[in-house]
């Protein structure tokens, strides 16, 4: 059976299985309900969790380990000189079995070994489901025997069924943690193994990046470089450009909002500026490099300028617009949290509003602003889409804003889309250079969750 | 006296500044105004360039030709088999049929032009209407074909006929044509269908969303199953059954960290984790749909954690009075009320994944797809990564087909987030 029908299957029997344990429920007490320890609906669903759960773990358990149960049991079945190979080669063999046996044109002829592999994979995998679906259902309908069995008057039925759902509802808290550990270990694992081939300070400090390997010796232009600093630095200029634009903006606009706009001006202001945030980025990358560039570079050139048409202005600007709402609305949250008393002290003493705001509440909410203002750089370091389609391609260590840089997330996603091996250090480059996006946005998180959890302490 | 003078010349003092306080205040406020008019602005303008480069693909150039369903070409052994009518050479019919609208047309070059102005898809449309009735076979009817993108861009204005021949994609002689079937009213702009019912295609006008909204949705569909049920246990979990210790403490730092790390990172993870790991297949809704739930749970569980928070204390302490248990006292009584509270955080996060692009990229779900796809497992793109995709595209027929699909895009994030609103306006209880 396939997968989908069997969970189908597992889940009808529980639906059945918390009718059984009910209807049993008012049974063994023969009708007189008060008796039963439990609600008679908590005998069902005890019944029903008996019928699911040990189902559901067999499933995925049986599903994780299969794979690598076939490939073994495959390649145990081929010819010697076959099984001989070098893994890299093993595996390209095993895939093309695996794509024969999914019904895949592999070539115009097929290698007859190739062929029969592929059947007895086949034939292994049915006999896998086949197994599979036997021993799921069989345990389900022991377990619901089992749990049949054990109701009686005294049963605490509700007390188990508790505990498993606390049971279930702490292991769905884990969750984030095992996201956490995945990250952290898939992009060190991979880093690691770039490390060993690309020495770790070569990539930290290296001025030249050219990620193409060379595939003949005498090649031009690939000579495999991997060093991050153009990286870095353009990464620098786009965030920095950014933040010129969000900052002022954001901040002021947060100023205005939260102290001289009246309540009709700021209910409709904040939510039209929020609507910025909820725009997906993939819209402003498209407005980036088909609206602005060629805006900037056509008012560049009759001035007669050399712009890029990738230019880091371009995705920079566009950039900032983007993250204009986070400066805005957490400097807002922060400006509304300054105690009142202190804009009362300050105008008590004679103060105008701006010089209230200026001396008085802007070094009071400082840390709070500054917190936001590290929230919004690290979201502009690891934004994507934006720099992919409107920065350029190429490293290039400049600082000048009308020329093209590239970043590490465009580099990510250009070593890492489409085909690839998985052992080149191009590919495995690509992790390297996340995990440093994710350490820096990380520290910049930290950093800027403390200090604004810190001026938050202060005014409680 | 002296006293008097000096309090005097404090009094001046403050009277000659308060000009210039008054002007530094007005300034100020200047400045405040003009970044929201900016912030604004901005939105003005996104809106405005999308919309303006977009509106336009929703009308589609068609030119009516006269096809005559020659039994010779179609199914010349009189089969009627279905494999035999859709393998016939439409193409064909219609270069028959131009060639008898434009009987002047000579030259080998002149005859290719006029054969493309015709769409490639169009013959998929002749076959469609000979599928759909066998009968027509033999006969003759007038059908509006698909013109070409670059016909389409001429009719819209995208191509300026006014300029010299040299700087535009149509030479003199295709725009003439053009404007010999505008005169016979031959040519017109219908509303485009195919946008909404074809999935991607290398010719612009034959290029529609329906591939990649289906994808969307399976997408969408995997993140939800996925992370409602698991944000609302653990936003219960840790707001009303966790113990304050170190453990918890973990969970929540995890949680608020999860929430800032950049997109792209969870594209890594679904790529070394789902893809190399588990061996789950590339490109697929499934694998897209893991990746989205992990990042749309921390979203879900702040929105559900500070709706359970709402819900007085009141509640449960006259639940647990009346002799419940903790368990029923939240599954009875608390949750119900902090369900429209967590069900609009859900929606926010759902419309952050239908946005999302960059992390899809990584698992390999920006492969030029055709079919449309049928379920979780078949290799499928995104709207967002199809917006991505055609972007890319030199044609420019792409760009106004990019802006529409944008406008589908946001369309569907302003209904979700207006649901979202709704929502909150209709059932927030003040307590």
């Amino acid at each position: 059976m396939q997968t989908p029908y069997l969970l189908f299957t597992l889940l009808i029997i529980s639906i059945l299985a918390y009718f059984i344990g009910k209807m049993r429920s008012a049974t063994v007490v023969e009708g007189a309900l008060r008796e039963l320890h439990s609600l008679p609906a908590y005998y069902g669903y005890y019944t029903a969790l008996w019928g699911l759960i040990p189902g559901l773990f067999i499933i995925l358990t049986w599903l994780s380990f299969e794979p690598a149960w076939l490939s073994y049991q495959t390649v145990a079945a081929l010819p010697e000189e076959i099984q001989s190979l070098p893994s890299s080669k093993l595996n390209l063999q095993l895939n093309k079995i695996k794509n024969f046996a999914a019904g895949m044109q592999v070539a115009i002829q097929v290698d007859p070994i190739i062929a029969e592999a592929a059947e007895r994979y086949n034939q292994l995998r049915k006999i896998s489901r086949t197994t599979l679906t036997l021993v799921v259902l069989i345990c389900s309908l022991a377990g619901i025997w089992l749990a049949h069995k054990k109701i009686s008057k005294d049963y605490r039925a509700r007390n188990v069924v508790e505990k498993i759902m606390t049971g279930l509802m702490i292991l769905a808290s884990t969750i984030a943690i095992f996201t956490t550990v995945g990250i952290v270990a898939s992009v060190v694992f991979e880093s690691l193994l770039f490390f060993r081939q690309v020495p770790f300070f070569d990539f930290l400090f290296g001025l030249e990046w050219s990620p193409q390997t060379a595939l003949r010796a005498d090649q031009i232009g690939s000579s495999g470089a991997f060093g991050a600093v153009p990286l870095f630095a353009g990464t620098l200029l786009i965030s920095s450009i950014a933040l010129i634009v969000a900052v002022p903006i954001g901040l002021m606009s947060a100023i205005y909002l939260s102290e001289f706009a009246g309540s009709k001006l700021r209910a409709t202001a904040k939510p039209t500026l929020e609507i910025l945030a909820g725009i997906p980025t993939v819209v402003y990358g498209f407005f980036a490099a088909l609206t602005v560039a060629p805006f900037i570079r056509e008012t560049g050139e009759s001035w007669g300028w050399v712009v890029s048409s990738e230019s880091a202005l371009a995705a920079g600007l566009v950039m900032g617009i983007m993250i204009i709402p986070f400066v805005s609305s957490l400097s807002d949250d922060v400006i509304n949290a300054v105690p009142q008393s202190l804009r009362d002290a300050a105008y008590a003493l004679g103060a105008t509003q701006a010089e209230t705001i200026k001396q008085v509440i802007l070094p009071a909410a400082l840390p709070g602003i500054v917190g936001s203002i590290l929230l919004a750089a690290s979201r502009a370091i690891g934004e994507t889409m934006i720099v992919v389609m409107a920065a350029g391609l190429a490293a290039n260590l400049t600082a000048n804003p009308l020329e093209a840089v590239t970043t590490v997330t465009v580099q990510i996603v250009t070593l890492l889309v489409g085909d690839q091996e998985f052992d080149s250090p191009k590919t495995l480059a690509a992790f390297a250079l996340g995990l440093m996006l994710f350490v820096v946005t990380l520290a910049l998180n930290v950093i800027a969750l403390h200090i604004v959890r810190k001026y938050r302490e202060q005014y409680e | 006296m002296n006293n008097r003078t000096d309090s005097l010349s404090t009094m001046e003092k403050v009277r000659k500044g308060i000009a210039k306080r008054r002007s530094a205040e007005r300034r100020f406020r200047f400045y405040g105004l003009t970044g929201i008019v900016l912030g604004l602005v901005f939105v003005l303008i996104l809106f405005i360039s999308i919309i303006g480069k977009g509106y336009s693909a929703f009308q589609q150039t068609q030119i009516a030709l006269d096809i005559e369903f020659l039994e010779s070409v179609i199914d010349p052994d009189q089969t009627r088999d279905n494999k035999v009518i859709s393998r016939a050479d439409y193409n064909s019919l219609i270069r028959k049929s131009l060639s008898k609208a434009f009987p002047e047309v000579k030259g080998r070059r002149q005859i290719r032009d006029l054969n493309r102005m015709i769409s490639t898809g169009a013959m998929f449309q002749l076959r469609d209407r000979v599928l759909e009735d066998p009968s027509v076979i033999g006969q003759s009817e007038r059908i509006w074909l698909l013109a070409s993108d670059d016909y389409d861009m001429l009719m819209k204005g995208h191509i300026d006929g006014t300029v010299p021949e040299s700087e535009r994609r149509l030479k003199d002689h295709q725009v003439a044509w053009v404007d010999q079937l505008l005169e016979q009213g031959r040519i017109k702009k219908r509303f485009n269908t195919f946008f909404f019912t074809s999935g991607d295609s290398r010719a612009p006008e034959m290029a529609g969303i329906r591939g990649a909204l289906m994808g969307s949705m399976y997408t969408l569909f995997v993140t939800l199953v996925l992370s409602f049920p698991i944000g609302a246990a653990t936003a219960v979990y840790l707001e009303e059954f966790a113990p304050t210790n170190k453990w918890t403490d973990l969970i929540e730092v995890n949680i608020n960290n999860l929430a800032a790390v950049p997109s792209i990172v969870f594209g890594l993870l679904g790529l070394a984790m789902f893809i190399n790991f588990f061996g789950l297949p590339r490109s697929a809704p499934l694998v897209g749909g893991l990746v989205l739930t992990l990042m749309t749970l921390p979203t879900i569980i702040i929105a559900g954690r500070a709706a359970l928070k709402s819900v007085p204390p009141s509640i449960r302490e006259a639940a647990l009075g009346m002799g419940a248990s903790k368990l029923q006292t939240v599954f009875h009584h608390v949750l119900p009320l902090a369900l429209p509270g967590m069900l609009t955080g859900t929606i926010i996060g759902m419309a952050q994944a239908l946005g999302e692009t960059a992390p899809l990229l990584m698992i390999g779900m920006v492969a030029f797809i055709v079919d449309i796809p049928k379920g979780i497992f078949d290799s499928a793109t995104v709207l967002p990564v199809q917006i991505y995709l055609w972007a890319d595209s030199p044609e420019r027929a792409f760009v106004e087909r990019t802006s529409a699909a944008i406008m589908v895009l946001l369309a569907f994030l302003i209904s979700m987030n207006a649901i979202a609103v709704f929502l909150r306006k209709r059932f927030e209880r003040r307590w």
